[in-house]
């Protein structure tokens, strides 16, 4: 099965290049192309996957692709536990949510266009997941990167989509380009971009890799600047502090690629490649790479939780809400914690996923964003509810919900390597809990507060599309109020309910051998044993101290939003500034929009203006030199060059006609020329004779 | 003096004086006539020579062709009106001058050169000899002639032929 | 005893009287009539060569038979010419013949 791994990121391709020349074509079937792509390469990905958990051994394929002298860059794939199991998540999360856009992109005049893009996500992603080395990584990241560019757009007769995906590109971009650097530093120092000979060399420790290089104040080693430099990819994409600001914007995209890309996969990718790194983070001197991926996790967890508390828009504190998982994620990796960060990144797909398509139900239904105009949907949309409730326990992280399991390991990790962490991060998850429970409680409960016949908004990103179209699922005029989704849209939500529910159970200590859990079992890090850090065992205080923070957080939302006996804005009159300030994003956003964009226009509008009066007038001056130059070029042409070539000429003409009376046109006379000159011939060699 | 020096001796006084006599008269009938003594005498010599083919093939071609295609050509054109007009241009002189001189010089070179003794005994005369050579190394040469009277046949004919 | 200058005397003198004609007579024919005597000097050179110096491989009776070959083809083409030239011209003299002079 794993030789047939090549084979998974294929399938979507295909179906990308069917759907892209075929689609207008197949119309309203383009998706059954794209969902068999994907089933397919999820038979392929669940089974290398099963080989794996069976104990098969790690497989690796690679050829030259280009060589240059000793250093060969080579492409190929990579089958091991941690690639089988993201392949196996991501063919799963992103089969069903194909399954769901069938229902929820219905009526959309681009319908193929968008299965397309999936389908070429998909395989970026895959191919990502799979790549042996750097460079083939690179290049699904590189994809996926521009199918999350198209895919926020999508929408793209509309300016804030339009917005949004250029500040998602720029912004990864700059993550990106940091990366690409890191890269080049690597095959600098290895010759080579391959997983397993970097990981070997930085294991061993390269010459070049521990030298220092002076920055400033600083001495910092090679291999760790590299490792940093590598870690600005994931900080893009990820949607890590300081590069986060996108991933909320890209809310503008239609529901299902919130769910598949901007929650699941590719912000994940970020996680995913620090995990597939690891050595090279890890055999830093003193693990100081992962030190800063700690601390940048657990800042970007607490901010991103502490902003999601005062947004109203559904799929915004939702998008905060996984960056603040993202957060979660990097910190279990930094604080040496790599199967709990890892483990969180696939339990967070399924209740992310999950909640996002729940979301986008609600919005289906509701036509608008706003939570504070929704309210008591529990009762009109109960599959919605009863599975947007299984994927909040999830994220809260209560028992024995996925999320629980996969976050009590990092709080684990955390608390037996850096203390302060811990706390922050317990502070964070008390947080998690606060948002959602307030993002529940104002969706599903209370009364509801919206119009009675939802008109389709041409501004709302669901309803833009299909204003005025009616399908047979679209019948407002015969319910009041909300309605509950298609079979085809709630199915999909029942299946990763299931999951969020389930997916953390490998976590339970004993499920694998001595004790430990089963996913401890599964994906490990070699690194560990040989340094001799040992994963601490499950602690019952800890994880009932981290049950108590969720708990606590969804007692105090319940307070403030569900029983209302502290109004919430009581709260916000109590909090003062920090209202405003969570509000407006920490004004990250706002200082980002007139230092960079306002100072990028800046010093567009003042590079404009050099180019206009300094560089324009330096070439005008070049150009008035030169018709100088030219005119008296000219005159010397006119009078010198056809001079001369005039003189040649009336000399060949004088020469002519002084020679003209001896061409007499009489054979006789030239032969006798000939025969006088034969003997004047013959004379001189005599002579010379 | 023996034969051969005889032989060599009339023929060649046979040769020169139908030359001068080429060259000399003013009847063009006369000269093309006095050709024929003078190419005759050039076969004689060839045989003196021990070229018997050539000698046959100089027959043949100069004597029976080419001669005949002359007086052709003369009676066609003037005829013998050669008595009328005036037959020689104004460089009379000035080509004398140049062809004794040419002459002269080349006695000059002649004389000059050390011939050796002659050569000794002939072999026997092969014609097939000239046919080997034609054949073998000089088989480029041959066929460029023959692509030679191919095109000035086909050429004599074009320019010769009435117009319409 | 007759040599090799003997010939080459008398081809001389041959070549002599044709560049002369050549030189001197107006008439075309009369001209090519000329020629036909240099030719024949030449050949003659060649079998008196073939005989005193090349005796085997009779490299000279070769050039001797290309060379009368074409002066046939030098006849034929000439001689055309002269009848066309004198259907158009009305002449045969090369000094009326003057359509090439500038």
């Amino acid at each position: 099965m794993a030789r047939l791994a090549w084979l998974i990121p294929l399938f979507p391709l295909a179906s990308y290049g069917i759907l892209a020349f075929r689609g207008r074509v197949l119309g309203e079937r383009a998706p059954y192309v794209a969902i068999a792509a994907m089933a397919v390469s999820a038979v392929l990905a669940w089974g290398t996957f099963l080989e794996q958990v069976l104990g098969a051994p790690p497989f690796v394929w690679r050829a030259a692709w280009a060589v240059g002298g000793e250093r060969v860059i080579t492409v190929g794939y990579t089958v091991d536990s941690l690639s089988s199991i993201t392949v196996a998540m991501i063919t799963l999360v992103g089969g069903l949510i194909f399954v769901y856009s069938v229902g929820y992109m219905h009526g959309d005049p681009y319908y193929a266009r968008f299965f397309a893009f999936l389908s070429l996500f998909c395989a970026g992603m895959l191919t990502m997941v799979l790549a042996n080395s750097f460079l083939l990584m690179l290049i699904g990241w590189e994809v996926i990167g521009l199918c999350s560019y198209l895919l926020i757009g999508f929408y793209f007769r509309r300016r804030s989509a339009n917005l949004a995906q250029m500040k998602a590109f720029l912004t990864t971009r700059v993550g990106d380009t940091l990366m690409l650097v890191g890269i080049m530093a690597l095959f600098w120092q290895f010759g080579t971009v391959d997983y397993q000979t970097v990981f070997e060399a930085v294991h061993k420790g390269a010459e070049k890799a521990s030298a220092a290089v002076r920055l400033g104040p600083w001495e910092i080693p090679v291999v760790t600047l590299t490792a940093l430099l590598i870690f600005g990819g994931p900080i893009g994409k990820s949607g890590q502090f300081p590069l986060h600001v996108w991933l909320p914007d890209a809310m503008e995209g239609p529901t299902p690629v919130s769910a598949l890309i901007h929650a699941a996969t590719m912000v994940a990718a970020g996680v995913y490649l620090v995990g597939r790194a690891y050595p090279l983070f890890f055999f830093t001197p003193h693990h100081e790479a992962l030190t800063w991926v700690a601390w940048v996790g657990t800042v970007t967890a607490l901010m991103a939780g502490l902003i999601a508390l005062a947004q109203d828009d559904i799929k915004r504190v939702l998008a905060y809400s996984t960056i603040s998982q993202l957060g979660f994620m990097m910190a279990g990796l930094g604080v040496l914690g790599y199967t709990a960060g890892l483990f969180h990144l696939l339990t967070h797909a399924f209740f992310k996923a999950l909640l996002f398509l729940a979301a986008g139900s609600v919005i289906h239904a509701v036509r608008t964003n706003n939570i504070k105009e929704m309210g008591g949907l529990w009762r009109s949309m109960p599959v919605t509810f009863w599975t947007f409730l299984a994927g909040f326990l999830a994220l809260a992280g209560v028992f024995p919900f996925a999320g629980f399991w996969s976050k009590d390991e990092i709080l684990l990790e955390a608390y037996h390597h850096d203390p302060a962490i811990y706390t922050l991060l317990t502070a964070a998850a008390f947080l998690t809990a606060l948002y959602m429970s307030r993002l529940v409680a104002y969706a599903f409960f209370g009364r509801y507060r919206g119009p009675e016949h939802p008109e389709p908004d041409p501004w709302l990103p669901e309803d833009y599309a299909r204003a005025g179209v009616h399908g047979p699922h679209h019948g407002h005029e015969a319910h009041r109020g909300p309605h509950e989704s298609p079979p085809v849209m709630t199915v999909p939500l029942m299946v990763l309910a299931f999951f969020a529910l389930v997916a953390g159970f490998v976590g339970i200590p004993g499920t694998g051998p001595e004790g430990g859990s089963w996913i401890h079992h599964f994906l490990k890090f070699e690194g560990f044993e040989e340094a001799g850090i040992h994963a601490p065992s499950f602690s019952w205080p800890l994880a009932l101290r981290s049950l108590a923070v969720a708990l606590a957080g969804i007692g105090v939302a319940w307070v403030v939003y569900g029983v209302r006996w502290v109004r919430s804005d009581q709260v916000r009159a109590w909090v003062g500034p920090l209202y405003p300030f969570l509000r407006n994003r920490m004004y990250i956003d706002t200082v980002y929009a007139w230092v960079f964009v306002r100072g990028g226009l800046a010093l567009a509008a003042g590079l404009r203006w050099f180019d206009v009066h300094g560089v324009d007038g330096l070439v005008n001056l070049v150009g008035g030199v030169t018709v100088l130059v030219s005119r008296l070029h000219r005159l010397f042409d006119t009078y010198v060059v056809d001079g001369l070539v005039n003189l040649i000429g009336w000399l060949t003409r004088g020469l002519g006609m002084l020679l003209r009376p001896l061409q007499t046109g009489r054979a006789y006379h030239y032969i006798l020329v000939a025969a006088a000159g034969l003997v004047i011939i013959v004379v001189v060699s005599l002579w010379r004779l | 003096m023996n034969a051969e020096a005889l032989a060599f001796c009339a023929l060649a006084a046979m040769v020169l004086v139908g030359g001068a006599l080429v060259v000399y008269s003013r009847n063009l009938v006369h000269a093309a006539v006095s050709l024929v003594p003078t190419l005759l005498g050039v076969a004689g010599l060839y045989v003196l020579l021990h070229a018997e083919f050539v000698a046959a093939i100089q027959i043949l071609i100069y004597v029976g062709a080419i001669t005949v295609l002359i007086l052709f050509v003369i009676l066609l054109t003037e005829g013998a009106t050669g008595l009328r007009v005036r037959q020689r241009n104004e460089q009379v002189p000035l080509a004398l001058g140049v062809c004794g001189a040419l002459v002269a010089l080349l006695w000059v070179v002649l004389l000059r050169v050390p011939w050796g003794p002659a050569a000794g005994p002939l072999p026997p005369y092969n014609p097939g000899a000239v046919g080997r050579s034609f054949l073998m190394p000089y088989v480029l040469a041959f066929e460029v002639t023959s692509l030679v009277i191919l095109a000035s046949l086909v050429g004599a004919i074009v320019i010769a032929r009435r117009e319409e | 005893m007759i040599g090799l200058p003997h010939y080459l005397v008398l081809s001389s003198l041959l070549f002599g009287m044709g560049l002369f004609g050549v030189l001197t007579r107006r008439n075309a024919v009369a001209i090519l009539m000329g020629i036909e005597l240099m030719l024949n000097a030449a050949n003659l050179n060649f079998v008196a060569f073939t005989k005193f110096v090349d005796p085997t491989f009779v490299r000279g009776h070769v050039a001797a038979l290309v060379i009368i070959t074409l002066a046939a083809c030098e006849a034929a083409v000439g001689l055309a010419l002269i009848i066309n030239a004198y259907r158009h011209l009305e002449t045969v003299n090369v000094d009326q013949v003057n359509l090439l002079k500038g």
